[in-house]
This record gives structure tokens, C-alpha cells and sequence, in this order.
């Protein structure tokens, strides 16, 4: 019964650490895709020394 | 869970990105600046008559340029510091021990993920260089990133030929298909300071990766035994 209990526990625990980390990859991504790649000009401009800095293609 | 995921990232992305921001201003923004004064012509390095000195007090500070590069810069580490925690998650919920020592190796992984690799085949530009269509790069850059992550995954926590052997043609194939290039070389900017500006964004990117990872895997850490405590 405590086995299973310890079980049902780490697999609740396994499920929502999986959950987190792709959260947090789709939101790191999302960060990188704006400051990074977009090309809307008034972004471009603003993040221009930073994405050329950071090695990102950036014309 | 999740939450100790983003106050980690956030710690370890804001304290890197400042890091970051400071080395890239002192080390890397006067090539940049230098290349601009060729970029918009005034500098004229080929053909030029007289020769141009290589030397050129081009400091002081712009409040509001600099300002936005420090916030980029906190931004883009932040980012980086999102997928990295994340990872190191999965990893810890797997048994795989994190913390800052082993952060560092973390934040080299990052780096060469997120910044070598993609250097590899596409070295840093400097404005005014030539180079293929923008979303051709950034597909390929992407491409190249995620595939070097991946490999390094692979190498570090799979076991066996399998996922060795998959690792090595996830390294290698983006410098075999090859990045995309320009036709012809236009560029009016000496390639003395394209040399120095690409090694100077790869050093500064080494460093601020390293301490990416060495931050987050402190701060995640500490999140996670501070979660086992309080279970």
C-alpha cells in the first residue's frame, strides 16, 4: 500500500517535472524567437547590437 | 514545480545577462562601432587613397543605444536561462545530480549549442558584411542549434553506439548541408575587424554562457532542496 502510494507520488512528481521543463523550453524559445529573430523594425533597432553581439543573423 | 523553474531562470538569466550586457559593451560594441563608420561610408578601407589607421577611439557611451543592449541582452540570457533550468528539470527528475560546479559544463554545452556551432558555418556579422536572405539564416541558425543540443544531449546522458553514433550526425549535418551564403562578397568593412569581432562575440559568449549555467545550476539547486525540505 506505501509502495504504491510512493508510486502513485513519483509518477504525480515525474508527470508535473515533465510539464515544467516544457513550459519552460516553449517560453525560453518564445523569449529567443522576440528578442532574437523577429524583424519588426522598431524591435530590430531596439535588439540590433544585441543580435549581431550574440551572433544571431540579424539583416 | 513550475515555479521554481521560473524564479531560477529569472535569477540566473537576469544575474548572466548582466554579465553579459557589461563584457559585450566593453569588449564587443567598439568593433561594432568601428565597422559602422565603414558600414555608412565614413571609412572607405578599399581603394582608399591614404591608408586608414587601424586604430580608432570610437567610446563614450550612448544612454539610450546602451540602455537597450543592457535590456537585450538580460532578455535574450533570460531566454537561454528558460530552456536551460528547464533541462535541468528534466535532468534532476531523471537522478541526474545539478548544481553550480556542474552548471559550468551546463553553460559550455549552452554555448556550444546556442553560439559555436552556429558560428561554425555562420561567424558572427558584423553590420555591413554581406550575407544570404536573413530568413534563410535564421532557419538554418535554429536548425543548428537545436540539432547541436540534441547531440550534446545525447552524448552526455545516453548510453551506448546508438545514441552515439545519432549524435555525432546531429553535429555534423548542419556544416555538411551548409549554411546559407551570399553570392558575392560586398562587404565594405575590413575583414580585420570581422576577425576580431567574431572572436570577441564567441569569447564574451563563452563566458556569459558559463556563467548561465553556473548560476542556474545554483539557483536550481537550491529550488529543489528547498522543495524536498517543505515535502
Amino acid at each position: 500500500m506505501t509502495t504504491q502510494t510512493q508510486t502513485a507520488q513519483g509518477q504525480a512528481a515525474r508527470g508535473s517535472a515533465a510539464g515544467a521543463a516544457i513550459a519552460a523550453l516553449l517560453i525560453g524559445a518564445a523569449i529567443i524567437f522576440v528578442t532574437g529573430h523577429v524583424q519588426a523594425s522598431t524591435l530590430h533597432d531596439a535588439a540590433h547590437d544585441v543580435r549581431h553581439a550574440t551572433g544571431f543573423p540579424c539583416h | 514545480m513550475f515555479g521554481k523553474v521560473v524564479t531560477s531562470a529569472l535569477f540566473a538569466g537576469f544575474a548572466a545577462g548582466l554579465i553579459a550586457a557589461l563584457l559585450q559593451l566593453y569588449f564587443v560594441q567598439p568593433v561594432l562601432l568601428h565597422a559602422e563608420l565603414y558600414e555608412g561610408g565614413e571609412l572607405i578601407h578599399f581603394g582608399a587613397e591614404s591608408a586608414v589607421p587601424a586604430h580608432l577611439d570610437v567610446g563614450g557611451i550612448d544612454v539610450v543605444r546602451d540602455g537597450l543592449s543592457v535590456l537585450f541582452t538580460v532578455l535574450v540570457y533570460t531566454g537561454y536561462a528558460f530552456i536551460m533550468v528547464g533541462a535541468m528539470a528534466l535532468a534532476s527528475d531523471r537522478g541526474i545530480a545539478v548544481d553550480a560546479r556542474r552548471g559550468i559544463l551546463w553553460g559550455l554545452a549552452g554555448f556550444v549549442a546556442f553560439q559555436f556551432a552556429p558560428a561554425f558555418s555562420l561567424p558572427p556579422e558584423l553590420p555591413g558584411v554581406a550575407a544570404a536572405d536573413v530568413t534563410l539564416r535564421q532557419i538554418w541558425w535554429a536548425a543548428t542549434a537545436i540539432s547541436t543540443a540534441l547531440a550534446l544531449a545525447l552524448i552526455a546522458f545516453g548510453k551506448g553506439w546508438a545514441a552515439w553514433g545519432a549524435a555525432i550526425v546531429l553535429l555534423l549535418a548542419p556544416h555538411v548541408i551548409g549554411a546559407p551564403q551570399p553570392e558575392v562578397f560586398t562587404g565594405p568593412v575590413p575583414p580585420e575587424l570581422g576577425g576580431e569581432f567574431a572572436g570577441r562575440a564567441l569569447g564574451v559568449g563563452m563566458a556569459a554562457w558559463v556563467t548561465l549555467g553556473a548560476f542556474a545550476g545554483f539557483f536550481w539547486s537550491r529550488e529543489l532542496a528547498g522543495a524536498l525540505q517543505t515535502a
